[in-house]
C-alpha cells in the first residue's frame, strides 16, 4: 500500500522534472506498461503464455486509425469500438487456441498472431499495408484541454493505467478472479472442485485482450501512426520480456518491466546497435536468479526490512 | 439404489489394455477399498470415475445417472469429490483461500470458520499451503474434497508418504467421516484398508481378481498369492 502510493505520487510529479524527450519516453513506458499488465493477466494469473498478445494491441490501434480515416474521429466512440473489436476477436480466437495447452498453446497463438499480421500487411485498401496508417491526431476529449500538450496526454494515459490497475486488482479479489488464479495453481484440482476451467481461461483471455486493445488505442493516439509491425510476434515477445523481467502475477511489475526495457533501449541505442544483447542478458539473469521479477524482488526486500527475518518459511523457493 | 455402478469398463492406452471389463457397484454409505499391486489400473479407474479420462468401453452410473461422458467438473458438481495421490493443492495460496475456492463453487452451506475450527486448522488459515508440513498438506488434500460436501469421495492413497503417526491420524479422520458420504479408497497400507473399509475389490492387471467383505478377501487364496503375500515381504 505504502509502496503503491509512493509510486503513484512519483508518477504524478514526474512530468515537472522531465524534459519533453523524457516525458515522451515516460508516456510510451506507461502505454507499454498497460499492454504488459494485460498480458500479466494471462501469464501471471492464469498460467497461459500467449504469443499473440500484440494482435489485440494492434487491432485496438488499427480500429481507431481506420475509423479516423472513415471520418469517425470522436474519441469517446473510437475507444469503446476499438476495445470491443479486440474483445470480439478474442472471443473467436479463444475458442480455437484454448483447445490446446502448454507449448502447443504458445505455438498456436503464435500462428494466429502471424496470420493477423499477414492480413494487416496484405489488406492494403483497409490497413494501408506496409505503409501503415499515418497522421492520426491526438484525441479531442471534448473539454478544453489540449492533448497535443505532452504533459496533458501523459496524465490521460496515467488515468487509464491507474483505472485499469484498480479494476484488475479488484477482479482478482472477487470469486471469479480467485478462481482464475486457482487455474494457474492447479487446473486438475479446480476441475475436481467443480470449476469449468476452460471457461475461466477463456474469460481471462478475453479480458486480457480488452485491456491490450485499450493500450493499443492509447498507443496510436500517442504515436500518430500504426503499421503491421505493431502486430508482429516481436511485439508479443517484447511484452513477455516486460512481464517476466518486471515480475509475473503482480500487475505493477510488468509496468516496471516496460520501464526498464524501454529506458534501457533508449539509453543503450545511443551507444550501440547491439542493445538487444543487454536486454537478452537481463532476461536470462531474471529467469535464473530473480524468478519473481524485479517487482517480486523489491517486495521481498520490503517485507524483510519491515518484518525482519522472523518467518524463514516464507523464503522457501517454490 | 447404487451410489456408484461401474459397468464393463475397458481402457486402452494405445495397444496396452489397462482395464479389462471391470464391473462393480457401491452402495450409498459404503466404504470400499480398491487394492492391487502397482500398475493394476487403480488410479486409471479413479480417473475414469472422476471424469479426467474417458473409458474405451463401458459405462459409469452415479446414483443411476449415466455420467460416462460427463466432464470432470460437472461430475464434481453432482457430488463426486476426489483427492490426489500426488498432493495437488493451490500451494501459493493461503489455506483459507484454498478452502474458499472449494466453498465458493459448491452449494454446501459450510461456514469457513466452523469448518476450519472443526479440523483444527483455524490458527493456520493464513499460512501459505506450500509452507505447511507434508502431513498437514495431505490433510488439506482431504479437507478440500470434503469442503465441497460430496456424496461420493474418491481417496487416492490418502496416507501416501506419511509417517505411522500421521497415517493413524488420517485413518481416524476418515473413519469418523459421516456415513452419508460414500467412500472409495485406493490404499497400499493393509492395516489402513482393514480399519477403514467395509468391503474390498482386488484389481490385478486390470481385472477384478476378487471382491467381498474384508474377511472374504483376507481368506481368498488367490489374493494371498498375488498381493497380500508379496505386500508382507515388502514391509
Amino acid at each position: 500500500m505504502f509502496l503503491g502510493v509512493t509510486l503513484l505520487i512519483a508518477l504524478i510529479i514526474l512530468p515537472f522534472g522531465l524534459g519533453s524527450y523524457g516525458l515522451s519516453l515516460m508516456i510510451s513506458v506507461l502505454i507499454f506498461g498497460l499492454f504488459a499488465m494485460s498480458l500479466d493477466i494471462l501469464i501471471g494469473y492464469t498460467g497461459l503464455v500467449s504469443f499473440n498478445h500484440a494482435t489485440f494491441f494492434g487491432v485496438g490501434a488499427y480500429v481507431v486509425a481506420i475509423l479516423f480515416y472513415r471520418g469517425w474521429d470522436n474519441f469517446w466512440l473510437a475507444l469503446p469500438a476499438a476495445v470491443a473489436a479486440s474483445v470480439l476477436l478474442a472471443t473467436v480466437l479463444g475458442l480455437v487456441v484454448l483447445r490446446s495447452s502448454g507449448p502447443y498453446f504458445l505455438m498456436i497463438t503464435l500462428a494466429f498472431g502471424q496470420m493477423i499480421f499477414a492480413l494487416a500487411w496484405k489488406w492494403r485498401t483497409f490497413t494501408g499495408g506496409d505503409d501503415g496508417l499515418p497522421g492520426i491526431p491526438r484525441p479531442d476529449l471534448g473539454f478544453p484541454v489540449s492533448m497535443w500538450n505532452e504533459q496533458n496526454f501523459y496524465y490521460l494515459v496515467l488515468v487509464f493505467i491507474c483505472l485499469s490497475f484498480l479494476l484488475l486488482r479488484q477482479l482478482f479479489r472477487l470469486p471469479l478472479g480467485r478462481a482464475i488464479i486457482g487455474v494457474k495453481e492447479s487446473e486438475s484440482r479446480m476441475q475436481a472442485l467443480g470449476y469449468n476451467t476452460w471457461l475461466l481461461k477463456y474469460l481471462a483471455y478475453v479480458i486480457a485482450a480488452g485491456f491490450a486493445g485499450l493500450a493499443g488505442v492509447l498507443y496510436v493516439y500517442y504515436n500518430g501512426f500504426i503499421s503491421p509491425q505493431e502486430l508482429n510476434w516481436t511485439m508479443s515477445g517484447m511484452a513477455i520480456l516486460m512481464v517476466v523481467i518486471g515480475g509475473t502475477g503482480t500487475l505493477v511489475g510488468p509496468v516496471l518491466g516496460a520501464g526498464i526495457i524501454l529506458i534501457l533501449q533508449n539509453l543503450l541505442s545511443a551507444y550501440t546497435e547491439r542493445w538487444p544483447l543487454v536486454i537478452g542478458m537481463l532476461f536470462v539473469i531474471c529467469v535464473i536468479h530473480v524468478k519473481d521479477g524485479i517487482a517480486g524482488y523489491v517486495m521481498k526486500l520490503w517485507e524483510k526490512g519491515w518484518k525482519g527475518y522472523e518467518s524463514p518459511g516464507s523464503e522457501k523457493p517454490n | 439404489m447404487k451410489a456408484l455402478e461401474v459397468r464393463s469398463l475397458t481402457k486402452y492406452y494405445g495397444e496396452f489394455q489397462v482395464l479389462k471389463n471391470v464391473s462393480f457397484s457401491v452402495e450409498p454409505g459404503e466404504r470400499r477399498a480398491i487394492i492391487g499391486p502397482n500398475g493394476a489400473g487403480k488410479t486409471t479407474l479413479f480417473n475414469i470415475i472422476s471424469g479426467t479420462l474417458k473409458p474405451t468401453l463401458g459405462k459409469i452410473f452415479f446414483f443411476h445417472r449415466d455420467v460416462t461422458y460427463m466432464s470432470a467438473y460437472r461430475r464434481s458438481r453432482l457430488g463426486i469429490g476426489r483427492t490426489f495421490q500426488i498432493t495437488n493443492l493451490f500451494f501459493n495460496l493461503s489455506l483459507m483461500d484454498n478452502i474458499n475456492l472449494a466453498l465458493q463453487i459448491s452449494n454446501s452451506s459450510l461456514n469457513l470458520e466452523e469448518f476450519l475450527r472443526s479440523w483444527g486448522f483455524w490458527e493456520k488459515r493464513r499460512t501459505r499451503v506450500g509452507n505447511l508440513s507434508y502431513g498437514e498438506q495431505r490433510q488439506v488434500e482431504l479437507l478440500l474434497a470434503l469442503a465441497q460436501s460430496p456424496k461420493l469421495i474418491l481417496l487416492d492413497e490418502p496416507t501416501a508418504g506419511m509417517s505411522p503417526v500421521e497415517t493413524e491420524a488420517i485413518t481416524r479422520i476418515i473413519t469418523e467421516l459421516p456415513r452419508d458420504i460414500t467412500i472409495l479408497i485406493i490404499e497400499h497400507d493393509m492395516e489402513v484398508v482393514f480399519t477403514l473399509a467395509d468391503s474390498i475389490t482386488v484389481l490385478h492387471y486390470g481385472q477384478i481378481l476378487c471382491e467381498g467383505t474384508k474377511e472374504q478377501v483376507k481368506s481368498d487364496p488367490r489374493v494371498k498369492e498375488v498381493y497380500l503375500g508379496t505386500a508382507g515381504e515388502e514391509v
